[in-house]
């Protein structure tokens, strides 16, 4: 019965561990207030990435992100993740410039991109990127949702946490923004998402906040890229481990009977 | 000696290199066990395996990764997003560590609440201690491999604690970080170390296993060993025990592996390492945290401080508190005076014990907080309170308490025990 006891403790301890860990991180940050919970997709033992949201979050990275923000641990070929064809990502993928090269005669030479080159970024380098930006450079996006304490959450909170009435007690300097989320609620980036700043294939209503779920869904995708395959692949396992481990159990009581 | 096998093989090979039977009396029938122990003595041989996992998937990782401070943190990414399977073995990687201290920890408790550092035990469980420093080691520095910010950082701040040693501290640094700052020769140095110490926590644990050999297990009544009666065969009793243990620990560790592989990790850590920008708040692992607390608590107006303020300085006097709090565990065998091993019959050494657990937890809590405020109060507290339980409550509550009556033998204790079950 001692016995019993234990593997049902063992079992209660986990369950309540699944509470602690998915009700968010024991670690979270002190500064700015924590951003709301937001229904995802993604979230969950068993989330996936909605494939027209990632695919809707691509463009608005496309045509707003992208004027600052590089991604350069993505390639084109990585889009086949959230959906994109084959056809659909040699298309992406030509649509920028490439320089490449040395070629035979040692001269570097432009190319239309293909579907192995990394997303194309907005400056040479750190250098030129801080220079055309008050000093600061923007930060790459492939990792920001996992390089933030609730990254998702707060990526949200931060795209729609603009407000126009400032606190008195936050004083915002020349060339700065007020952000609600921000550490310090002084943000150097301006508002770079309002109603109808990109305009949808799908016919989706292009509110602010449905851009702001989109590129979130997109950016976190690209941070986690094997999130969908690494829950369906853990599900698989603990379902295994849990009928090895009563297996094992039942081997245990059989060896120790003589013992009891 | 040697065992007879109806297959001429085996008998051939046992006859030359009697290894058959040195497995049997490592592990198996040959190796007698005591009959009582609990399942707070699965933790060793888990502690192994986990070992086991580390050097594996350690192994692959080092197939991918270049340590150089230009393709480290992108080396880390390209495993994570290009090599097969890379994000699993990464993510085994990068938990099994946390799983590695909880697993020690767990077992360093159950000795202490056991009174297994007791005679003749006292070289197990320094070897033990020896063992816990090395995966110290090997876990700060593996921590640095990837570069994030807090590899940079936490490379930084705990390189830097050698500074505060007179004369020679700066040239131990300098040495430590080949050059004048955390930079690529740290880099490659701390590479190179980290794939060595593994191999060395083997060896270790080859002579605690010996030591433990020598006089086996001790046992939740931490009575001696009698006779016959009071062992059983390690295989299959333990074999199957340990296995049954082994699964469901696989679960808790898989459960993070595949649904929170970030949980015990730091943000900062995926953006990569900047010599230029401080993260706000620097904190190691979480696993280090205790001993963090402990050295962030020497401050000037510390009143352990005072007696030595006259010839050290507080950062000083930090560092030592923080190596002290660990090497003390060394002396326990002798600062512990109790003839008794197990808390079972010590009762108020038991609640020292689980107050002493608790102080830890508060200084892990502490360790994570930024050093402000109360914070900095409760701390200073709990280090005091980490120090008096091992060189004045452990050494007093030992001589001075009157122990309950500890039973003759464990088949004894075990017979008494079933008898009562029986006529319940």
């Amino acid at each position: 019965m001692k016995k019993m006891r234990t593997f049902k403790t063992s079992v209660a301890a986990l369950a309540l561990l699944t509470v602690a860990v998915t009700s968010g991180s024991a670690f979270a940050s002190a500064g700015a207030p924590t951003p709301p919970k937001q229904d995802w997709s993604f979230s969950g033992l068993f989330g996936t990435f909605d494939r027209g949201a990632a695919q809707r979050g691509f463009q608005v990275y496309k045509e707003v992100c992208s004027a600052c923000h590089s991604m350069n641990l993505l390639s084109y070929r990585h889009l086949a993740g959230i959906g994109f064809s084959e056809d659909e990502i040699k298309a992406i993928a030509s649509s920028v410039e490439v320089t490449d090269g040395p070629d035979d005669e040692g001269e570097m030479f432009q190319r239309a991109g293909l579907p192995a080159d990394r997303f194309a970024a907005p400056f040479p380098n750190t250098k030129a990127a801080a220079a055309s930006n008050n000093g600061k450079a923007p930060p790459d996006l492939s990792l920001i949702t996992k390089a933030r304490g609730d990254g998702s959450n707060y990526v949200y909170a931060l795209l729609t946490g603009y407000k126009d009435e400032i606190p008195h007690d936050v004083e915002v300097p020349e060339g700065g923004n007020y952000n609600a989320y921000f550490p310090g609620h002084v943000i150097a980036m301006a508002p770079p998402l309002s109603d109808d700043a990109v305009e949808y294939t799908d016919g989706t209503k292009a509110t602010l906040d449905q851009h702001a779920r989109d590129v979130v869904t997109f950016l976190t995708w690209a941070a986690e890229p094997e999130m969908e395959k690494r829950k369906t692949m853990g599900i698989k396992v603990l379902l295994f481990l849990l009928v090895l481990s009563g297996m094992l159990y039942a081997v245990k009581r059989q060896v120790w009977r003589d013992q009891h | 000696m040697s065992k007879q096998f109806k297959n001429p093989v085996l008998n051939w090979i046992e006859y030359r290199l009697p290894i058959f039977s040195f497995i049997d009396d490592s592990v198996g029938s040959g190796y007698p066990t005591p009959k009582n122990l609990n399942y707070w003595w699965n933790f060793g041989s888990l502690a192994g395996f986990v070992l086991v996992i580390m050097i594996a998937s350690g192994i692959v990782l080092a197939m991918h990764y270049t340590a150089h401070v230009d393709y480290a943190f992108n080396s880390i990414e390209r495993i994570m997003r290009d090599v097969n399977y890379g994000w699993l073995i990464r993510y085994i990687h990068m938990n099994g560590g946390s799983m590695f201290f909880i697993v020690v920890y767990i077992h360093l408790l159950r000795g202490m609440y056991y009174g297994s550092y007791k005679a003749p035990r006292e070289l197990l469980w320094i070897i033990g201690v020896f063992i816990l420093l090395a995966m110290m080691a090997t876990a700060f520095m593996g921590y640095v491999l990837p570069w994030g910010q807090m590899s940079f950082w936490g490379a930084t701040v705990i390189t830097n604690l050698f500074s505060a040693i007179p004369i020679v501290g700066d040239s131990i640094v300098t040495l430590l970080w080949g050059g004048f700052s955390v930079d690529n020769p740290t880099l490659n140095r701390f590479f190179s170390l980290h794939y060595l110490m593994p191999f060395v926590i083997v060896g270790l644990v080859v002579v605690h296993l010996w030591a433990l050999h020598e006089h086996k297990s001790n046992n939740p009544l931490g009575v001696d060993i009698k006779g016959e009666q009071d062992l059983i065969p390690f295989h299959p009793y333990f074999t199957s025990k340990d296995l049954y243990g082994m699964a469901v620990f696989m679960m808790f560790f898989m459960f993070f592996v595949f649904f929170a592989p970030n949980f015990f990790g730091e943000p900062d850590n995926y953006i990569p390492a900047n010599p230029l920008a401080t993260p706000p708040h620097i904190v190691p692992e979480w696993y280090f945290l205790p001993y963090y607390a402990i050295l962030r608590a020497f401050t000037k107006d510390f009143f352990l401080y005072w007696p030595v303020a006259w010839l050290i300085t507080a950062k000083l006097a930090g560092v030592i508190a923080m190596f002290s709090s660990i090497l003390l565990l060394l002396l326990l065998p002798w600062l512990d005076g109790s003839k008794v091993r197990s808390s079972k019959f010590r009762p108020y050494y038991a609640m020292a014990f689980w107050v002493f657990v608790i102080d830890c937890l508060v200084l892990g809590y502490v360790g994570g907080k930024p050093a402000e405020g109360t914070f900095i109060v409760i701390g200073q507290i709990a280090t005091a309170y980490y120090f008096a339980h091992l060189v004045i409550i452990i050494p007093l509550v030992s001589r001075l308490e009157r122990p309950k009556p500890i039973p003759e033998s464990i088949s004894a204790a075990v017979t008494a025990a079933h008898a009562k079950q029986a006529g319940e």
